[in-house]
Protein backbone atom coordinates (compact mmCIF):
# COMPACT_ATOMS: atom_id res chain seq x y z
CA UNK A 1 0.00 0.00 0.00
CA UNK A 2 2.98 2.09 0.12
CA UNK A 3 2.39 4.82 -2.48
CA UNK A 4 5.19 6.33 -4.71
CA UNK A 5 5.74 9.72 -5.93
CA UNK A 6 4.95 9.24 -9.11
CA UNK A 7 1.40 8.78 -7.93
CA UNK A 8 0.58 11.91 -6.13
CA UNK A 9 0.89 15.91 -7.27
CA UNK A 10 2.81 18.36 -5.18
CA UNK A 11 -0.61 19.84 -4.02
CA UNK A 12 -1.75 15.95 -3.01
CA UNK A 13 1.55 15.69 -1.67
CA UNK A 14 1.89 18.74 0.74
CA UNK A 15 -1.65 18.30 1.60
CA UNK A 16 -0.65 15.05 3.07
CA UNK A 17 2.54 16.32 4.68
CA UNK A 18 0.61 19.36 6.33
CA UNK A 19 -2.23 17.16 7.69
CA UNK A 20 0.57 14.00 8.91
CA UNK A 21 3.21 16.85 10.61
CA UNK A 22 0.10 18.30 12.24
CA UNK A 23 -1.13 14.55 13.46
CA UNK A 24 2.65 14.22 14.70
CA UNK A 25 3.27 17.72 16.36
CA UNK A 26 -0.17 16.47 18.28
CA UNK A 27 1.08 12.94 19.19
CA UNK A 28 4.60 14.21 20.66
CA UNK A 29 2.40 17.11 22.82
CA UNK A 30 0.26 14.18 23.95
CA UNK A 31 3.34 11.82 25.51
CA UNK A 32 4.16 13.64 29.06
CA UNK A 33 7.29 14.62 28.64
CA UNK A 34 9.03 12.86 31.71
CA UNK A 35 7.64 10.17 29.44
CA UNK A 36 8.80 10.87 26.27
CA UNK A 37 12.78 10.28 27.19
CA UNK A 38 11.95 6.90 28.97
CA UNK A 39 9.64 5.93 25.56
CA UNK A 40 12.49 7.20 22.68
CA UNK A 41 14.34 4.03 23.29
CA UNK A 42 11.55 1.77 23.50
CA UNK A 43 10.25 3.66 20.51
CA UNK A 44 13.47 2.63 18.63
CA UNK A 45 13.87 -0.55 19.35
CA UNK A 46 10.49 -1.17 18.53
CA UNK A 47 10.25 -0.07 15.32
CA UNK A 48 13.26 -1.79 14.63
CA UNK A 49 11.29 -5.03 15.86
CA UNK A 50 8.50 -4.07 13.66
CA UNK A 51 10.49 -3.28 10.38
CA UNK A 52 12.16 -6.93 11.17
CA UNK A 53 9.15 -8.95 11.77
CA UNK A 54 7.83 -7.26 8.27
CA UNK A 55 10.39 -9.29 6.55
CA UNK A 56 8.90 -12.66 7.64
CA UNK A 57 6.46 -14.93 5.43
CA UNK A 58 3.73 -16.07 7.55
CA UNK A 59 1.99 -18.90 5.91
CA UNK A 60 -1.63 -18.63 5.28
CA UNK A 61 -3.67 -21.96 6.14
CA UNK A 62 -4.98 -23.58 3.23
CA UNK A 63 -4.14 -20.98 0.90
CA UNK A 64 -0.66 -22.04 -0.49
CA UNK A 65 0.47 -18.29 -0.19
CA UNK A 66 1.85 -16.10 2.68
CA UNK A 67 0.95 -12.23 4.54
CA UNK A 68 3.26 -9.85 6.05
CA UNK A 69 2.70 -7.53 9.45
CA UNK A 70 2.25 -3.91 8.56
CA UNK A 71 2.83 -3.18 12.18
CA UNK A 72 0.64 0.03 13.35
CA UNK A 73 -1.68 -1.33 15.80
CA UNK A 74 0.75 -3.88 17.14
CA UNK A 75 2.44 -0.91 17.59
CA UNK A 76 -0.06 1.32 18.87
CA UNK A 77 -1.28 -1.83 21.61
CA UNK A 78 2.30 -2.05 23.02
CA UNK A 79 3.39 1.95 22.73
CA UNK A 80 -0.05 3.52 22.65
CA UNK A 81 -1.31 5.17 19.67
CA UNK A 82 0.44 8.83 20.27
CA UNK A 83 4.26 6.87 20.57
CA UNK A 84 3.28 4.50 18.24
CA UNK A 85 1.87 6.73 15.34
CA UNK A 86 5.98 8.38 15.91
CA UNK A 87 7.47 4.73 15.76
CA UNK A 88 5.80 4.17 12.58
CA UNK A 89 6.20 7.42 11.10
CA UNK A 90 10.09 6.75 11.49
CA UNK A 91 9.61 3.14 10.40
CA UNK A 92 8.06 4.89 6.87
CA UNK A 93 10.68 7.31 6.59
CA UNK A 94 13.43 4.31 6.82
CA UNK A 95 11.29 2.13 4.31
CA UNK A 96 11.62 5.05 1.62
CA UNK A 97 14.57 6.41 1.74
CA UNK A 98 16.87 2.38 2.16
CA UNK A 99 14.45 0.71 0.25
CA UNK A 100 12.64 2.69 -2.05
CA UNK A 101 9.48 1.42 -0.64
CA UNK A 102 7.30 4.29 -0.61
CA UNK A 103 8.20 7.78 -2.37
CA UNK A 104 9.84 11.02 0.17
CA UNK A 105 7.13 13.56 -1.52
CA UNK A 106 4.41 10.87 -0.85
CA UNK A 107 5.33 10.12 2.23
CA UNK A 108 2.86 12.65 3.91
CA UNK A 109 0.49 10.22 2.28
CA UNK A 110 2.11 7.10 3.38
CA UNK A 111 1.48 8.59 7.06
CA UNK A 112 -1.87 8.99 7.06
CA UNK A 113 -2.61 6.35 5.09
CA UNK A 114 -1.06 3.87 6.96
CA UNK A 115 0.28 5.09 10.58
CA UNK A 116 -2.93 7.20 10.81
CA UNK A 117 -5.40 4.50 10.26
CA UNK A 118 -3.20 1.78 11.86
CA UNK A 119 -2.65 3.30 15.33
CA UNK A 120 -4.98 5.66 15.83
CA UNK A 121 -8.23 4.04 14.26
CA UNK A 122 -7.57 0.57 14.38
CA UNK A 123 -5.04 0.94 17.77
CA UNK A 124 -6.37 3.89 19.50
CA UNK A 125 -10.25 3.51 18.63
CA UNK A 126 -10.69 -0.37 18.08
CA UNK A 127 -8.47 -1.64 20.81
CA UNK A 128 -8.60 0.73 23.09
CA UNK A 129 -12.44 0.55 23.11
CA UNK A 130 -12.83 -3.23 22.71
CA UNK A 131 -9.92 -3.77 25.57
CA UNK A 132 -10.39 -1.31 27.60
CA UNK A 133 -12.84 -2.95 30.26
CA UNK A 134 -11.21 -6.45 30.19
CA UNK A 135 -8.16 -8.17 28.21
CA UNK A 136 -9.46 -11.52 27.67
CA UNK A 137 -8.19 -13.65 24.61
CA UNK A 138 -11.37 -13.08 22.56
CA UNK A 139 -11.38 -9.49 23.21
CA UNK A 140 -7.80 -8.92 22.02
CA UNK A 141 -8.08 -11.20 19.00
CA UNK A 142 -11.70 -9.64 17.95
CA UNK A 143 -10.22 -5.85 18.40
CA UNK A 144 -7.13 -6.90 15.97
CA UNK A 145 -8.83 -8.43 13.56
CA UNK A 146 -11.37 -5.00 13.16
CA UNK A 147 -8.77 -2.84 14.01
CA UNK A 148 -6.52 -4.16 11.33
CA UNK A 149 -9.53 -4.63 8.61
CA UNK A 150 -10.86 -1.34 9.20
CA UNK A 151 -7.46 0.46 9.23
CA UNK A 152 -6.64 -1.33 5.88
CA UNK A 153 -9.96 -0.84 4.31
CA UNK A 154 -9.57 3.17 5.23
CA UNK A 155 -5.94 3.00 4.06
CA UNK A 156 -6.57 1.76 0.71
CA UNK A 157 -9.32 4.14 0.31
CA UNK A 158 -7.39 7.21 0.85
CA UNK A 159 -4.43 5.77 -1.39
CA UNK A 160 -7.43 5.72 -4.47
CA UNK A 161 -8.59 9.07 -3.27
CA UNK A 162 -5.13 10.80 -3.05
CA UNK A 163 -3.79 8.97 -6.64
CA UNK A 164 -7.56 10.30 -8.34
CA UNK A 165 -7.04 13.55 -6.92
CA UNK A 166 -3.74 13.58 -8.20
CA UNK A 167 -4.67 13.07 -11.79
CA UNK A 168 -2.51 10.25 -12.36
CA UNK A 169 -4.93 7.39 -13.42
CA UNK A 170 -7.21 7.49 -16.29
CA UNK A 171 -9.40 4.23 -14.20
CA UNK A 172 -12.41 4.94 -13.37
CA UNK A 173 -12.59 5.66 -9.22
CA UNK A 174 -15.23 2.97 -8.99
CA UNK A 175 -13.10 0.20 -10.90
CA UNK A 176 -10.31 1.35 -8.76
CA UNK A 177 -11.66 1.21 -5.70
CA UNK A 178 -13.26 -2.04 -6.66
CA UNK A 179 -9.61 -3.38 -6.60
CA UNK A 180 -8.25 -1.85 -4.14
CA UNK A 181 -10.82 -2.75 -1.49
CA UNK A 182 -11.43 -5.99 -1.62
CA UNK A 183 -7.73 -6.95 -1.91
CA UNK A 184 -7.43 -5.14 1.52
CA UNK A 185 -9.95 -6.76 2.97
CA UNK A 186 -7.72 -9.54 2.90
CA UNK A 187 -4.70 -8.36 3.49
CA UNK A 188 -6.39 -6.74 6.20
CA UNK A 189 -7.59 -10.00 7.82
CA UNK A 190 -4.13 -11.77 7.57
CA UNK A 191 -2.68 -8.77 9.57
CA UNK A 192 -5.53 -8.88 12.15
CA UNK A 193 -4.88 -12.58 12.51
CA UNK A 194 -1.30 -12.48 13.02
CA UNK A 195 -1.56 -9.36 15.25
CA UNK A 196 -4.15 -11.18 17.10
CA UNK A 197 -1.58 -14.04 17.54
CA UNK A 198 1.54 -11.94 19.11
CA UNK A 199 -1.07 -9.95 21.14
CA UNK A 200 -2.24 -13.37 22.51
CA UNK A 201 1.20 -14.72 23.45
CA UNK A 202 2.16 -11.23 25.21
CA UNK A 203 -1.05 -10.91 27.10
CA UNK A 204 -0.73 -14.33 28.46
CA UNK A 205 2.90 -13.73 28.92
CA UNK A 206 2.94 -10.17 30.41
CA UNK A 207 -0.07 -8.86 30.27
CA UNK A 208 0.85 -5.68 31.90
CA UNK A 209 2.95 -4.80 28.53
CA UNK A 210 -0.16 -4.35 27.01
CA UNK A 211 -1.04 -0.29 26.61
CA UNK A 212 -4.12 0.75 28.81
CA UNK A 213 -3.18 4.05 28.98
CA UNK A 214 -5.90 5.72 31.05
CA UNK A 215 -5.06 9.10 29.36
CA UNK A 216 -6.81 8.09 26.22
CA UNK A 217 -9.63 6.36 27.83
CA UNK A 218 -12.63 7.79 29.33
CA UNK A 219 -14.60 7.36 32.21
CA UNK A 220 -16.09 3.53 32.08
CA UNK A 221 -12.41 2.72 30.23
CA UNK A 222 -13.88 3.23 26.32
CA UNK A 223 -12.77 5.62 24.44
CA UNK A 224 -13.51 9.26 25.24
CA UNK A 225 -16.65 11.05 23.48
CA UNK A 226 -14.35 13.49 22.31
CA UNK A 227 -11.83 11.84 21.03
CA UNK A 228 -13.84 9.51 18.79
CA UNK A 229 -16.11 12.59 17.59
CA UNK A 230 -12.42 13.69 16.81
CA UNK A 231 -11.45 10.13 14.91
CA UNK A 232 -14.82 10.09 13.07
CA UNK A 233 -14.45 13.66 12.49
CA UNK A 234 -11.36 13.03 9.93
CA UNK A 235 -12.79 9.78 8.32
CA UNK A 236 -15.98 12.17 7.53
CA UNK A 237 -13.25 14.68 6.41
CA UNK A 238 -11.81 11.54 3.78
CA UNK A 239 -15.04 11.07 2.61
CA UNK A 240 -16.37 14.36 2.18
CA UNK A 241 -13.11 14.61 -0.57
CA UNK A 242 -14.20 11.35 -2.34
CA UNK A 243 -17.95 11.69 -2.23
CA UNK A 244 -16.93 15.29 -3.94
CA UNK A 245 -15.36 13.14 -6.87
CA UNK A 246 -18.55 11.52 -7.39
CA UNK A 247 -20.78 15.08 -7.31
CA UNK A 248 -23.23 14.79 -10.65
CA UNK A 249 -22.22 16.77 -13.75
CA UNK A 250 -25.93 17.24 -13.81
CA UNK A 251 -27.22 21.02 -12.75
CA UNK A 252 -28.15 21.22 -8.84
CA UNK A 253 -31.73 22.39 -7.65
CA UNK A 254 -30.58 26.01 -8.23
CA UNK A 255 -28.97 25.93 -11.18
CA UNK A 256 -31.77 23.41 -12.75
CA UNK A 257 -34.35 26.01 -12.18
CA UNK A 258 -32.34 29.02 -13.27
CA UNK A 259 -31.58 26.88 -16.65
CA UNK A 260 -35.59 26.63 -16.79
CA UNK A 261 -36.03 30.16 -16.15
CA UNK A 262 -32.88 32.24 -17.80
CA UNK A 263 -31.78 29.58 -20.49
CA UNK A 264 -28.50 29.44 -18.27
CA UNK A 265 -27.26 28.46 -15.11
CA UNK A 266 -24.51 31.09 -15.02
CA UNK A 267 -25.94 34.15 -14.71
CA UNK A 268 -23.39 37.03 -15.93
CA UNK A 269 -24.09 41.02 -13.97
CA UNK A 270 -22.81 44.15 -15.48
CA UNK A 271 -21.24 47.39 -13.51
CA UNK A 272 -17.93 47.77 -11.64
CA UNK A 273 -18.72 46.22 -8.46
CA UNK A 274 -19.43 43.27 -9.73
CA UNK A 275 -16.37 42.78 -12.37
CA UNK A 276 -13.96 43.56 -9.32
CA UNK A 277 -16.25 40.99 -7.33
CA UNK A 278 -15.28 38.62 -10.48
CA UNK A 279 -11.67 38.96 -10.86
CA UNK A 280 -10.89 38.99 -6.64
CA UNK A 281 -12.54 35.72 -6.76
CA UNK A 282 -10.63 34.59 -10.00
CA UNK A 283 -7.50 35.33 -7.93
CA UNK A 284 -8.53 33.71 -4.74
CA UNK A 285 -10.44 30.44 -5.68
CA UNK A 286 -8.11 27.98 -5.05
CA UNK A 287 -10.67 25.49 -6.06
CA UNK A 288 -13.07 27.06 -9.00
CA UNK A 289 -15.64 24.75 -9.46
CA UNK A 290 -14.41 22.39 -6.87
CA UNK A 291 -11.41 21.36 -8.45
CA UNK A 292 -7.79 22.52 -8.39
CA UNK A 293 -6.89 25.61 -10.65
CA UNK A 294 -4.75 24.03 -13.32
CA UNK A 295 -1.34 24.86 -14.68
CA UNK A 296 -1.08 22.58 -17.43
CA UNK A 297 -2.93 22.51 -20.87
CA UNK A 298 -5.07 18.88 -21.74
CA UNK A 299 -2.60 18.10 -24.59
CA UNK A 300 1.11 19.93 -23.98
CA UNK A 301 3.15 17.24 -25.92
CA UNK A 302 4.16 16.77 -29.42
CA UNK A 303 6.24 14.15 -30.56
CA UNK A 304 9.25 16.88 -31.77
CA UNK A 305 9.40 17.81 -28.03
CA UNK A 306 9.63 14.39 -26.73
CA UNK A 307 12.75 13.91 -29.29
CA UNK A 308 14.01 17.06 -28.49
CA UNK A 309 14.33 15.68 -24.48
CA UNK A 310 15.96 12.67 -25.22
CA UNK A 311 18.41 14.25 -27.29
CA UNK A 312 19.08 16.48 -24.43
CA UNK A 313 19.71 13.51 -22.11
CA UNK A 314 21.74 11.55 -24.68
CA UNK A 315 24.66 15.21 -25.13
CA UNK A 316 24.47 14.75 -21.63
CA UNK A 317 24.77 11.36 -21.04
CA UNK A 318 27.28 11.41 -23.93
CA UNK A 319 29.17 14.23 -22.31
CA UNK A 320 29.81 13.09 -19.12
CA UNK A 321 30.88 9.68 -19.64
CA UNK A 322 33.51 11.79 -21.61
CA UNK A 323 34.43 13.60 -18.74
CA UNK A 324 34.60 10.67 -16.46
CA UNK A 325 37.13 8.84 -19.08
CA UNK A 326 38.91 11.45 -19.32
CA UNK A 327 39.64 11.66 -15.21
CA UNK A 328 40.03 8.04 -15.30
CA UNK A 329 42.39 8.66 -17.98
CA UNK A 330 44.36 10.93 -16.11
CA UNK A 331 44.33 9.15 -13.08
CA UNK A 332 45.94 6.32 -14.92
CA UNK A 333 48.67 8.28 -15.89
CA UNK A 334 49.36 9.81 -13.06
CA UNK A 335 49.45 6.34 -11.65
CA UNK A 336 51.81 5.15 -13.69
CA UNK A 337 54.18 7.79 -13.59
CA UNK A 338 53.95 7.69 -10.17
CA UNK A 339 55.37 4.02 -10.28
CA UNK A 340 58.12 4.64 -13.03
CA UNK A 341 59.18 7.25 -10.28
CA UNK B 1 19.88 -15.13 -0.43
CA UNK B 2 16.78 -14.97 1.75
CA UNK B 3 14.89 -12.00 1.87
CA UNK B 4 16.34 -10.93 5.47
CA UNK B 5 19.64 -11.81 4.35
CA UNK B 6 18.89 -9.54 1.12
CA UNK B 7 17.78 -6.39 3.75
CA UNK B 8 21.07 -6.85 5.72
CA UNK B 9 23.66 -6.94 2.93
CA UNK B 10 21.25 -3.77 1.18
CA UNK B 11 21.68 -1.74 4.33
CA UNK B 12 25.25 -2.69 4.67
CA UNK B 13 25.79 -1.70 1.35
CA UNK B 14 24.45 1.60 1.34
CA UNK B 15 26.56 2.44 4.48
CA UNK B 16 29.34 1.36 2.41
CA UNK B 17 28.73 3.54 -0.05
CA UNK B 18 28.15 6.70 1.82
CA UNK B 19 31.52 6.16 3.64
CA UNK B 20 33.18 6.40 0.52
CA UNK B 21 35.36 9.56 -0.67
CA UNK B 22 33.95 10.46 -3.49
CA UNK B 23 32.77 14.66 -4.37
CA UNK B 24 29.33 13.71 -4.03
CA UNK B 25 29.45 12.40 -1.04
CA UNK B 26 32.21 15.09 0.72
CA UNK B 27 29.54 17.72 -0.32
CA UNK B 28 27.31 18.50 3.02
CA UNK B 29 24.09 16.67 3.78
CA UNK B 30 21.67 19.51 3.81
CA UNK B 31 22.32 20.27 -0.01
CA UNK B 32 22.05 17.32 -1.17
CA UNK B 33 18.58 17.03 0.84
CA UNK B 34 17.25 19.99 -0.42
CA UNK B 35 18.00 19.69 -4.04
CA UNK B 36 16.84 16.08 -3.94
CA UNK B 37 13.30 17.66 -2.15
CA UNK B 38 13.18 19.96 -5.15
CA UNK B 39 14.32 17.89 -7.67
CA UNK B 40 11.23 15.48 -6.60
CA UNK B 41 8.79 18.20 -6.02
CA UNK B 42 9.53 19.58 -9.50
CA UNK B 43 9.44 16.41 -10.89
CA UNK B 44 5.86 15.25 -9.94
CA UNK B 45 4.73 18.98 -10.94
CA UNK B 46 4.94 18.24 -14.41
CA UNK B 47 2.04 17.62 -16.72
CA UNK B 48 0.32 13.84 -17.44
CA UNK B 49 2.01 14.85 -20.73
CA UNK B 50 4.22 16.92 -20.44
CA UNK B 51 6.77 13.92 -21.09
CA UNK B 52 9.28 16.22 -23.26
CA UNK B 53 9.85 18.47 -20.24
CA UNK B 54 9.71 15.72 -17.83
CA UNK B 55 12.87 13.65 -19.87
CA UNK B 56 15.15 16.90 -19.79
CA UNK B 57 14.85 16.65 -15.88
CA UNK B 58 17.09 13.39 -16.27
CA UNK B 59 20.06 15.29 -16.43
CA UNK B 60 20.90 16.12 -13.24
CA UNK B 61 20.31 12.18 -12.70
CA UNK B 62 22.86 11.38 -15.54
CA UNK B 63 25.30 13.89 -14.26
CA UNK B 64 25.20 13.05 -10.74
CA UNK B 65 25.20 9.08 -11.27
CA UNK B 66 28.06 9.05 -13.98
CA UNK B 67 30.59 12.02 -12.35
CA UNK B 68 29.33 10.33 -8.90
CA UNK B 69 30.18 7.15 -9.97
CA UNK B 70 27.00 5.92 -8.58
CA UNK B 71 26.01 2.03 -9.43
CA UNK B 72 22.87 1.60 -11.10
CA UNK B 73 22.69 -2.06 -10.14
CA UNK B 74 21.21 -2.03 -6.63
CA UNK B 75 19.16 1.38 -7.69
CA UNK B 76 17.34 -1.44 -10.49
CA UNK B 77 16.46 -3.52 -7.57
CA UNK B 78 14.68 -0.92 -5.91
CA UNK B 79 13.02 -0.18 -9.04
CA UNK B 80 11.35 -3.06 -9.59
CA UNK B 81 8.84 -2.46 -6.23
CA UNK B 82 8.23 1.45 -7.56
CA UNK B 83 7.28 -0.06 -10.60
CA UNK B 84 4.91 -2.32 -10.03
CA UNK B 85 2.25 -0.47 -7.95
CA UNK B 86 3.09 2.64 -10.36
CA UNK B 87 2.42 0.15 -13.87
CA UNK B 88 -0.48 -1.27 -11.95
CA UNK B 89 -1.84 1.89 -12.18
CA UNK B 90 -0.77 3.74 -15.28
CA UNK B 91 -1.30 0.51 -17.13
CA UNK B 92 -5.01 1.71 -17.64
CA UNK B 93 -4.68 5.01 -18.81
CA UNK B 94 -4.21 3.71 -22.73
CA UNK B 95 -7.36 2.05 -22.39
CA UNK B 96 -9.53 4.85 -21.15
CA UNK B 97 -7.46 8.00 -22.76
CA UNK B 98 -7.67 7.35 -26.50
CA UNK B 99 -7.22 10.87 -27.51
CA UNK B 100 -4.45 10.66 -30.67
CA UNK B 101 -2.03 13.04 -29.97
CA UNK B 102 0.41 12.74 -33.25
CA UNK B 103 1.25 9.14 -35.43
CA UNK B 104 4.80 7.30 -35.82
CA UNK B 105 4.07 5.96 -39.61
CA UNK B 106 1.20 3.40 -38.78
CA UNK B 107 1.22 3.73 -34.84
CA UNK B 108 -0.93 6.12 -33.46
CA UNK B 109 0.29 7.74 -29.75
CA UNK B 110 -3.08 8.12 -27.70
CA UNK B 111 -2.69 10.85 -24.91
CA UNK B 112 -3.00 7.32 -22.33
CA UNK B 113 0.04 6.17 -23.67
CA UNK B 114 2.01 9.59 -23.22
CA UNK B 115 0.65 9.66 -19.41
CA UNK B 116 1.65 5.92 -18.93
CA UNK B 117 4.78 7.13 -19.94
CA UNK B 118 5.14 9.94 -18.09
CA UNK B 119 4.38 8.16 -15.31
CA UNK B 120 6.60 5.73 -14.94
CA UNK B 121 9.53 8.27 -15.62
CA UNK B 122 8.49 10.16 -12.71
CA UNK B 123 8.55 6.91 -10.94
CA UNK B 124 11.75 5.98 -11.91
CA UNK B 125 13.38 9.57 -11.31
CA UNK B 126 11.91 9.55 -7.81
CA UNK B 127 13.67 6.59 -6.33
CA UNK B 128 16.56 7.01 -8.76
CA UNK B 129 16.91 11.03 -6.40
CA UNK B 130 15.66 9.35 -2.92
CA UNK B 131 18.67 6.66 -3.87
CA UNK B 132 21.11 8.91 -5.16
CA UNK B 133 20.81 10.97 -1.53
CA UNK B 134 21.10 7.51 0.67
CA UNK B 135 24.16 6.05 -1.14
CA UNK B 136 25.62 9.46 -0.43
CA UNK B 137 25.07 10.64 2.65
CA UNK B 138 25.20 8.15 6.02
CA UNK B 139 22.12 7.99 8.40
CA UNK B 140 23.39 10.31 10.71
CA UNK B 141 24.55 13.30 8.45
CA UNK B 142 21.00 13.12 7.00
CA UNK B 143 19.75 13.09 10.51
CA UNK B 144 21.64 16.34 10.87
CA UNK B 145 20.06 17.76 7.74
CA UNK B 146 16.45 16.89 8.83
CA UNK B 147 17.29 18.32 12.24
CA UNK B 148 18.58 22.12 10.25
CA UNK B 149 15.38 21.91 8.39
CA UNK B 150 13.61 21.94 11.78
CA UNK B 151 12.17 18.19 12.26
CA UNK B 152 11.82 18.26 15.89
CA UNK B 153 14.37 16.53 17.61
CA UNK B 154 12.07 13.74 18.97
CA UNK B 155 11.49 12.36 15.77
CA UNK B 156 15.14 12.67 14.59
CA UNK B 157 16.34 10.43 17.61
CA UNK B 158 13.61 7.83 17.34
CA UNK B 159 14.80 7.53 13.01
CA UNK B 160 18.63 7.33 14.42
CA UNK B 161 17.62 4.68 16.75
CA UNK B 162 15.31 2.52 14.62
CA UNK B 163 18.00 2.84 11.86
CA UNK B 164 20.10 1.51 14.48
CA UNK B 165 18.54 -1.64 15.82
CA UNK B 166 17.22 -2.90 12.10
CA UNK B 167 20.45 -4.98 11.85
CA UNK B 168 20.16 -5.96 14.67
CA UNK B 169 17.18 -6.84 15.27
CA UNK B 170 17.01 -8.33 11.44
CA UNK B 171 19.90 -10.75 12.57
CA UNK B 172 17.77 -12.11 15.13
CA UNK B 173 15.17 -12.31 12.91
CA UNK B 174 17.22 -14.43 10.33
CA UNK B 175 18.73 -16.60 13.41
CA UNK B 176 15.58 -17.81 14.41
CA UNK B 177 13.91 -18.04 10.93
CA UNK B 178 17.10 -20.05 10.03
CA UNK B 179 16.60 -22.72 13.12
CA UNK B 180 12.89 -23.07 12.55
CA UNK B 181 13.38 -23.76 8.89
CA UNK B 182 15.89 -26.06 9.78
CA UNK B 183 13.09 -28.07 11.58
CA UNK B 184 10.42 -27.60 9.11
CA UNK B 185 12.04 -28.06 5.55
CA UNK B 186 8.55 -27.93 4.43
CA UNK B 187 7.30 -24.68 5.39
CA UNK B 188 7.83 -21.87 2.82
CA UNK B 189 6.88 -19.66 5.67
CA UNK B 190 5.93 -19.23 9.32
CA UNK B 191 3.20 -21.54 10.15
CA UNK B 192 0.04 -20.07 11.99
CA UNK B 193 0.50 -22.53 15.39
CA UNK B 194 3.99 -20.76 15.40
CA UNK B 195 3.10 -17.09 14.74
CA UNK B 196 2.13 -15.93 18.27
CA UNK B 197 5.15 -18.02 20.63
CA UNK B 198 7.80 -16.78 17.58
CA UNK B 199 7.24 -13.36 16.51
CA UNK B 200 5.95 -12.78 20.68
CA UNK B 201 9.34 -14.08 21.87
CA UNK B 202 10.82 -12.06 19.62
CA UNK B 203 8.89 -8.79 20.84
CA UNK B 204 9.89 -9.72 24.58
CA UNK B 205 13.02 -9.99 23.96
CA UNK B 206 12.68 -7.01 21.86
CA UNK B 207 10.95 -4.78 24.87
CA UNK B 208 13.90 -6.22 27.41
CA UNK B 209 16.49 -5.14 24.78
CA UNK B 210 14.97 -1.72 24.88
CA UNK B 211 14.85 -1.33 28.46
CA UNK B 212 18.85 -2.31 28.77
CA UNK B 213 19.31 0.52 26.06
CA UNK B 214 17.55 3.28 28.13
CA UNK B 215 19.30 2.12 31.00
CA UNK B 216 22.66 2.19 29.25
CA UNK B 217 22.05 5.45 27.73
CA UNK B 218 21.42 7.57 31.03
CA UNK B 219 24.43 5.73 32.85
CA UNK B 220 26.14 7.63 29.74
CA UNK B 221 24.26 10.67 30.53
CA UNK B 222 21.35 11.00 28.19
CA UNK B 223 19.47 14.15 28.67
CA UNK B 224 16.46 13.31 25.76
CA UNK B 225 18.84 14.39 22.77
CA UNK B 226 21.08 13.01 20.89
CA UNK B 227 23.89 15.30 20.21
CA UNK B 228 24.55 15.12 16.33
CA UNK B 229 27.44 16.66 14.45
CA UNK B 230 28.06 17.24 10.67
CA UNK B 231 31.52 15.79 9.97
CA UNK B 232 32.47 19.08 8.22
CA UNK B 233 31.14 22.46 7.74
CA UNK B 234 29.31 23.98 5.01
CA UNK B 235 32.08 25.09 2.18
CA UNK B 236 32.06 27.58 -0.78
CA UNK B 237 31.02 24.32 -3.11
CA UNK B 238 28.35 23.29 -0.92
CA UNK B 239 26.88 26.83 -1.60
CA UNK B 240 27.75 26.18 -5.11
CA UNK B 241 26.00 22.88 -5.51
CA UNK B 242 22.42 24.32 -3.74
CA UNK B 243 22.58 27.51 -6.07
CA UNK B 244 23.64 25.74 -8.65
CA UNK B 245 21.31 22.57 -8.88
CA UNK B 246 18.45 24.56 -7.67
CA UNK B 247 19.03 27.09 -10.85
CA UNK B 248 19.40 24.68 -13.18
CA UNK B 249 16.42 22.53 -12.26
CA UNK B 250 14.10 25.46 -12.05
CA UNK B 251 14.85 26.44 -15.38
CA UNK B 252 14.51 23.64 -16.89
CA UNK B 253 11.50 23.05 -15.22
CA UNK B 254 9.83 26.24 -16.75
CA UNK B 255 11.31 25.99 -19.87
Amino acid sequence: MHMADALVSPAVAGTMYAVSAGTAVYAVKKIKPEDLDKKVPMMGVMGAFVFAAQMINFTIPGTGSSGHLCGGMLLSAILGPHAGFLTMIAILAIQSLMFADGGLLALGCNVWNMAFYGCFVGGGLIWRGMTGKKLTKGRITAASIIGCMLSLQLGAFSVTVETLISGITELPFSVFLSVMQPIHLAIGLVEGLITAAVLVFVGEARPETLSTDPSTLGKDGCMSRRKMVGALAASALLIGGVVSLFASGNPDGLEWSMEKVAGTAELSASGMLHQMAEKLQGITALLPDYGFQTLESAVGTSFSGIVGGMIVLAVCLFLCLAIKRLKHTGADKGNTGNEQN
Amino acid sequence: MSRISEAISDLHKMDMEAEKNGWLQGIHPLPKLLVTILFILLTVSFGKYDLSGLLKMGVYLIITYVLGDISIKQLLKRMKLVLAFVCLVGIWNPFFDREILFSLGNLSVTGGMISMVTLMVKGVYAVSASYLLMVTTSMEDLCYALRKIGVPKTFVTILMLVYRYIIVLLKEIERMMDGYMLRAPKEKGLHYKVWGTMIGQLLLRSMDRAQTVYDSMMLRGYNGEFHLRCKRAARRLDYLYTVGWSAALLIVRIW
